[in-house]
């Protein structure tokens, strides 16, 4: 035994005289290999449908470089031009030349829509004189000018040297409400072009809203479910979860019957009397009726947590402070409430980010002020096609919410939090 | 049942039914005169706790008045009563450093901070805990949030505390411990204790007085020597300590002592305790200590025939399981004294007592 731990420079060895510590990793290698084999298909899978996606299109977001591969040559002259003196004969010789090629490849539309992105309402100048730059001669910049005064615009130039660029924050700036220009960096976008900071505001407050009213009506609920007797709580669990087993669309369309204008809720509100037939409450189709149909499909997620952390608190706790001296009530604030922040913590991270991502149901019951950021982005991807602008808006609503993330980790701690 | 002169605590006609349909305590009257240490002893369904929860106000009486230093208390709310609890988690708020579970009480009573700071630290004193003030009670031991619990229920100075198995958690040795701590705490503070447990040694060691519960009605309530020596029905006497039960039928009864012809049809006298007439069932009782070895010296008068089935050393004495009267769990202690006679096992011989050791009780089916 002596021998086979003796101490050779500080290092224990095992009996056959190899490091202790080499031989433990051989020991344990096999293991080793099997519980990251278990791992790897997992992994792999999250890896190529969620991450490598999410990545890709975050990247979008500051790298366009449409522009670039379809005018390789205005592209290169863009890119030796200051963008502060007027565009001289080079580059509108490279534009005529581009813009031929583009028209007989039948790409010009794309080049088109690129700088449209970037400076709106310049589509049609580009297909116009890309029709008429077969019969354009030199000085181009003449020619040019003459097919359409527009191009005598410097801002117009600028566009296409911010646009002629791949990597380029412009969009992030769009997202933001403001412009990227080659002179004076960033500007603030007209005012009544803004609208993306307003929804990203809105989406907050609509997110915050539901967290508030999912709280407020689950609480009362989760304590039910457990201090009650089983036979009863296990019935009404039955009924938290039974939204879970309908189909969100189910649901959504659900309340569109009950809160339209001639739905449930308001003809009982004019049987009763209690608004008159041609003032009828407007339920549905704007912030009201997005806040009260997400409230809903978010409850459980809500009530989960808490009940999971109220189910450990013992009755005997409320009945110490009941006999220490404390009302109820300050029974309730002083020792009920502080031990159920846990799932408190929980229960609102998870409705607000679900909340602050949620698509459907908005888009069904939010009409035009109930609309979140979430149904700009899908716009951006389905409608314009501006990929890049809903990438950059994604990738803000991204930051946003590790942000609030760390805010919680700051403020309740998260190793505080308690999911189901 | 004993009758204080001047009831703190008293029960009068208590009754108590959670479904309706049966009485978990059944027509209980109990007084505790102020200062004592009253144990509530039973095994578990046996109604001691409900009776706890009762007067600390958890749970309403069905029926039945219990009276609080002379005024009815069935109405009045737990935190209005005024009476400390210890319980049997501790039921230390864990969001909470000790000093302030210490302080809980009295903040709620609005006493002035400088005031709540004297008497936290005056009572963690008291506990030997001074030095665990900003530790939360997860941080502690069990022996020292059972003492932080102690501490915050006498801390608000109760006139009267309520203990609900305090002790259950701990390991064998900290109980013992903790018993003489409580103990001596009563002793010196003078307050009026109510103490539920199912451990018969931690009762005798502790209590002034003992109600033995079983069924929802108190067996018998008495000090712990009487509760020992003096069994008042067949329950207590297998309750408390241990006890060889035989039963039998009663032959003749003179002078308080009982003739009583076993089951096995050997005949036994005992002291008439609580019997019916001639001819009815009975319970013998009879504690392992006070059965002899009957060698022709010895002075029992009351002698068996029986069998050594197991012998088991322990030192100061040695336990013998014999097969006495068609019983093979009789349980002899014969003393380790010098001289011993030679037992071993298989071997026949005499076991007796004295009358006033057996005791004929009421009627029980033997388990």
């Amino acid at each position: 035994m002596t021998d086979s731990q003796t101490v050779t420079s500080g290092a224990i060895t095992a009996a056959d005289g190899t490091p202790l510590k080499k031989k433990l990793a051989q020991a344990l290698f096999r293991s080793r290999v099997r519980a990251v084999s278990l791992v790897v298909p997992l992994f792999a899978f999250v890896m190529a449908s969620f991450v490598i996606p999410i990545f890709a299109l975050m990247w979008q977001g500051v790298y366009n470089d449409r522009f670039s591969t379809y005018t390789p040559n205005l592209t290169e002259q863009l890119t030796a031009w200051d963008g502060l003196a007027e565009p001289g004969e080079a580059l509108f010789a490279a534009l005529v030349s581009d813009l031929k090629t583009a028209r007989k490849d039948r790409t010009i539309g794309r080049i088109a829509t690129r700088v449209n992105q970037e400076y709106p309402g310049t589509r049609s100048l580009f297909t116009s004189t890309a029709r008429k730059a077969k019969k354009l001669r030199a000085p181009f910049k003449e020619s040019v000018i003459k097919t359409n005064k527009k191009w005598a615009n410097i801002e117009i130039w600028r566009a296409m040297k911010l646009t002629s660029q791949d990597l380029t924050p412009s969009f992030y700036a769009t997202a933001l409400d403001g412009r990227y220009t080659v002179d004076k960096g960033f500007v603030a976008q007209n005012e009544n072009r803004q609208i993306y900071v307003k929804l990203f505001w809105r989406t907050l407050l609509i997110s915050a809203s539901v967290m508030g009213l999912c709280l407020l009506l689950g609480y009362p609920v989760a304590y039910l479910l457990a201090t009650l007797p089983l036979r009863t709580s296990n019935l009404l669990m039955i009924m938290v979860l039974l939204p879970f087993w309908t189909s969100l669309l189910v649901r959504t369309t659900a309340w569109i019957a009950i809160l339209q204008s001639q739905g449930v809720i308001n003809d009982l509100m004019v049987a009763v009397g209690i608004t008159a037939d041609d003032s009828r409450f407007s339920l549905i189709y704007n912030m009201t009726g997005t806040i009260i149909a997400m409230t809903h499909i978010l409850l459980p997620f809500m009530i989960l947590p808490l009940y999971s952390v109220m189910k450990t608190i013992p009755p005997s706790y409320m009945r110490a402070a009941r006999s220490l001296g404390a009302t109820p009530t300050a029974a309730f604030i002083r020792v009920y409430a502080p031990q159920t922040i846990p799932g408190i913590g929980a229960g609102g991270l998870l409705v607000f980010i679900l909340a602050i991502g949620y698509y459907i149901t908005p888009a069904l019951v939010g009409g035009q002020d109930g609309q979140l950021i979430s149904n700009m982005i899908a716009y951006h991807m389905q409608k314009s096609l501006n990929w890049s602008l809903a990438a950059a808006l994604g990738g803000i609503l991204l930051a946003g919410v590790l942000l609030l993330y760390w805010i919680y980790d700051r403020v309740i701690g998260i190793d505080n939090m308690k999911l189901g | 049942m004993v009758q204080a002169k001047d009831p703190f605590v008293s029960f009068k006609g208590v009754q108590k039914s959670y479904d309706g349909e049966s009485l978990v305590v059944k027509n209980l009257n109990l007084d505790i005169a102020s200062g004592e240490f009253l144990t509530m002893l039973g095994p578990s369904g046996s109604g001691k706790t409900t009776c706890l929860m009762m007067l600390a106000g958890f749970e309403t009486a069905t029926h039945g008045d219990i009276e609080l230093g002379g005024r009815p208390i069935n109405n009045i709310p737990p935190h209005k009563r005024g009476i400390g609890m210890v319980f049997q988690n501790y039921a230390l708020f864990p969001h909470m450093t000790v000093g302030e579970n210490l302080a809980f009480p009295l903040n709620v009573r609005r006493i002035p901070r400088a005031e709540v700071e004297e008497k936290v630290r005056s009572v963690l004193d008291m506990v030997q805990m001074m030095a665990f003030v900003d530790r939360k009670p997860a941080q502690l031991s069990g022996g020292q949030q059972q003492r932080i619990a102690l501490a915050r229920a006498l801390v608000f100075k109760p006139e009267l505390v309520l203990m609900d198995e305090p002790l259950g958690a701990l390991d064998k040795q900290l109980r013992e411990h903790m018993q003489y701590e409580i103990k001596h705490i009563h002793e010196n503070l003078g307050v009026t204790v109510v103490y539920v447990t199912h451990d018969q040694s931690e009762a005798l060691t502790m209590s002034n007085r003992i109600a033995v519960f079983d069924d929802g009605v108190i067996q018998q309530l008495a000090d712990p020597v009487t509760l020992y020596e003096k069994p008042e029905n067949a329950f207590v006497a297998q309750f408390i300590g241990e006890n060889n039960q035989m039963s039998g039928t009663i032959e003749s009864i003179s002078k308080g002592i009982a003739t009583v012809k076993l089951d096995s049809g050997d005949i036994v006298k005992a002291l008439a305790v609580n019997t019916g007439a001639v001819g009815s069932r009975t319970t013998l009782s009879v504690r392992p200590e006070r059965c002899v070895v009957v060698t022709r010296k010895s002075t029992a008068v009351s002698t068996l025939n029986a069998k050594i089935e197991e012998l088991i050393y322990l030192g100061d004495h040695i336990r013998c399981r014999m097969n006495v009267a068609g019983d093979d769990q009789f349980i002899v202690k014969v003393p380790n004294t010098s001289g011993q006679l030679g037992l071993e096992i298989g071997a026949a011989l005499k076991i007796g007592w004295r009358n006033d050791d057996c005791r004929a009780l009421d009627f029980r089916e033997l388990d």
